[in-house]
């Protein structure tokens, strides 16, 4: 579904990635993991137009991608859920949640969409006149995911959904995540919380200073020693 | 007299809202202080005075057209200047719509001359005395319609689809462009937008100010200072500023001096920039 060759991004001339290789079948959730500054915020930035790689390709269900702007992008049914969330925070629960519809022309679809997210996530629903900065940190992450699935995307890429989020939510969106994946949503999973990730993911690849250094199921990278050494202070 | 200054200066000041409104909106999409602002202003007055002059349309009725005109007008020099400029560095953002105002005040010194014009007679006309507070009924009909284009400008922003996106752009751009909002079709959307406001403005001014290129340099020096006032980025902030600026002139003018007015509105943004650096209902951060 998603394939990506050799790529190569950057900004203002440091590379970030220096060759990244790796594919996303349907059906599948995806992790990526690895420590700041691993490139993996470049590589997702690179899958939404957000930046330009340098080198490399990046294919979604047979189209070129990386040269197309955002909002093609998400036409194809790519949607980002960023690190950081980038609600707005000044407009409403609903309306952050129709903004994510944005390039759905149908109203009904938008409504059915709605209330598949309000179903999915049923706090929204309740709040969904409060301005979304009103929301704590973990409601602002379901609003984020919720907006996420508003264009019913094909890949959802969420970008550490566990930061300033309390371990008891990141695990009740993690349940989530599963389900909607259950759904029929291919996820890609970037992440520093790497053990919880590994569980999740049917296959993960983990970046180190812009490249692939492993990558393979959950379960064997969960007993890798790189793993283990790296990253779960085994 | 007081209430008559007071009345006057909210008269005056619903005015200037409209055309604060239109810059804080181009503020807010695009990172841009639209230092050509009041020459839009300017350019509409011109098209209202001719609208007048050669087809016999009241500037009132013109408007409509002005905002039409304003908005293409603000949509080209988007296409043409500032799609060029918006990502680049904070100075030829600046200096770009600096030297468009500058090129087009002289070109319309070129083009008109500096000479005042004045439009006759609106078709609104004469004075409304309601006790001791005379109300002139040109600038009654400007307000009105400033109010009314400005609720339209509020509505559509608030109500529809791309209003929401103008919010969300102005509130996150990554997160706009990640939800697949075409970032440059709404930049250039709203500087037309933006622009409209002011070729609102400038047509129903037009019914009773006198039409000479440099008015730009006021207007646009007004705006900005009503924008800073109420705080960039925040719509009904401008709105706010814009009003105090009209009671200033008015109030100042009459208790101070006719010739301090302009110092005294300048002052007064000084003094409460100095103290509320991010302006009256600004969102924190310069």
């Amino acid at each position: 579904m998603l394939e990506i060759v050799n790529l190569k991004a950057g900004y203002r001339g440091v590379p970030a990635l220096q060759g990244v290789t790796l594919e996303v079948h349907k059906g599948e959730i995806v992790g990526i993991i690895g420590s700041n500054g691993a490139g993996k915020s470049t590589l997702i930035r690179a899958i939404s137009g957000l930046i330009k790689p340098t080198e490399g390709t990046i294919t979604f269900k047979g189209i070129r991608i990386d040269t197309l702007p955002s909002h093609e992008i998400v036409r194809l049914g790519i949607i980002q859920v960023p690190e950081g969330r980038h609600l707005f925070g000044k407009q409403t629960v609903e309306e952050n949640l129709k903004l994510g519809a944005y390039l759905i022309k149908d109203e009904k679809k938008i409504k059915d969409h709605l209330e598949h997210v309000y179903s999915i996530f049923p706090i929204l629903k309740e709040r969904k006149k409060q301005r979304a900065e009103t929301l704590s940190g973990g409601q602002q992450q379901m609003l984020a995911i919720g907006r996420g699935l508003m264009s019913n995307p094909e890949l959802l890429i969420v970008d550490e959904c566990s930061l300033g989020v309390a371990p008891i939510v990141v695990e009740e969106i993690f349940r989530i995540l599963k389900t909607i994946n259950a759904q029929g949503t291919t996820i890609m999973l970037v992440e520093q919380k790497v053990h919880e990730a590994l569980e999740l993911a049917h296959r993960a690849y983990v970046l180190q200073t812009g490249r692939v250094v492993m990558h393979g199921t959950g379960e064997e990278l969960l007993k890798s020693e790189l793993v283990q050494k790296a990253y779960l202070g085994i | 007299m007081f209430i008559q200054l007071v009345v006057s200066g909210l008269l005056l000041g619903c005015i200037y809202s409209l055309i604060s409104m239109g810059l804080s909106l181009i503020w807010g999409v695009m990172g841009i202080v639209n230092f050509a602002h009041g020459a839009f202003v300017m350019l509409a007055m011109y098209a209202a005075y001719y609208g007048d002059q050669l087809l016999r349309i009241d500037p009132l009725l013109f408007t409509p057209v002005a905002i039409l005109l304003l908005f293409f007008l603000g949509v080209l020099v988007y296409q043409i200047i500032i799609q060029y400029v918006v990502d680049g560095p904070y100075v030829s953002r600046l200096l770009a719509t600096f030297g468009l105002g500058f090129f087009l005040i002289n070109m319309a010194q070129f083009l008109w001359s500096p000479n005042f014009r004045t439009i006759k007679e609106s078709m609104v006309h004469g004075v409304w005395k309601i006790g001791s507070v005379m109300i002139e009924l040109p600038k009654l009909a400007s307000s009105l319609g400033s109010i009314l284009v400005a609720a339209l400008v509020f509505l559509f922003i608030r109500k529809t689809r791309t209003g929401q996106a103008i919010q969300a752009i102005s509130a996150d751009k990554m997160g706009a462009a990640l939800m697949g909002i075409n970032l440059k079709r709404i930049a250039a959307f709203s500087f037309g937008l933006g622009i409209a406001c002011a070729g609102a403005a400038g047509s129903l001014l037009a019914t009773f100010y006198y039409i000479f290129p440099d008015v730009a340099s006021l207007f646009g020096l007004i705006a900005l200072v009503a924008v800073a006032l109420g705080g960039f980025g925040s719509v009904e902030g401008a709105f706010l500023g814009a009003l105090i600026l009209g009671l200033v002139e008015t109030l100042g003018g009459y208790y101070v001096d006719p010739n301090w007015k302009y110092a005294l509105m300048f002052l007064i943004y000084l003094g409460i920039v100095l103290i509320r650096p991010q302006g009256l209902l600004g969102r924190g951060k310069v």
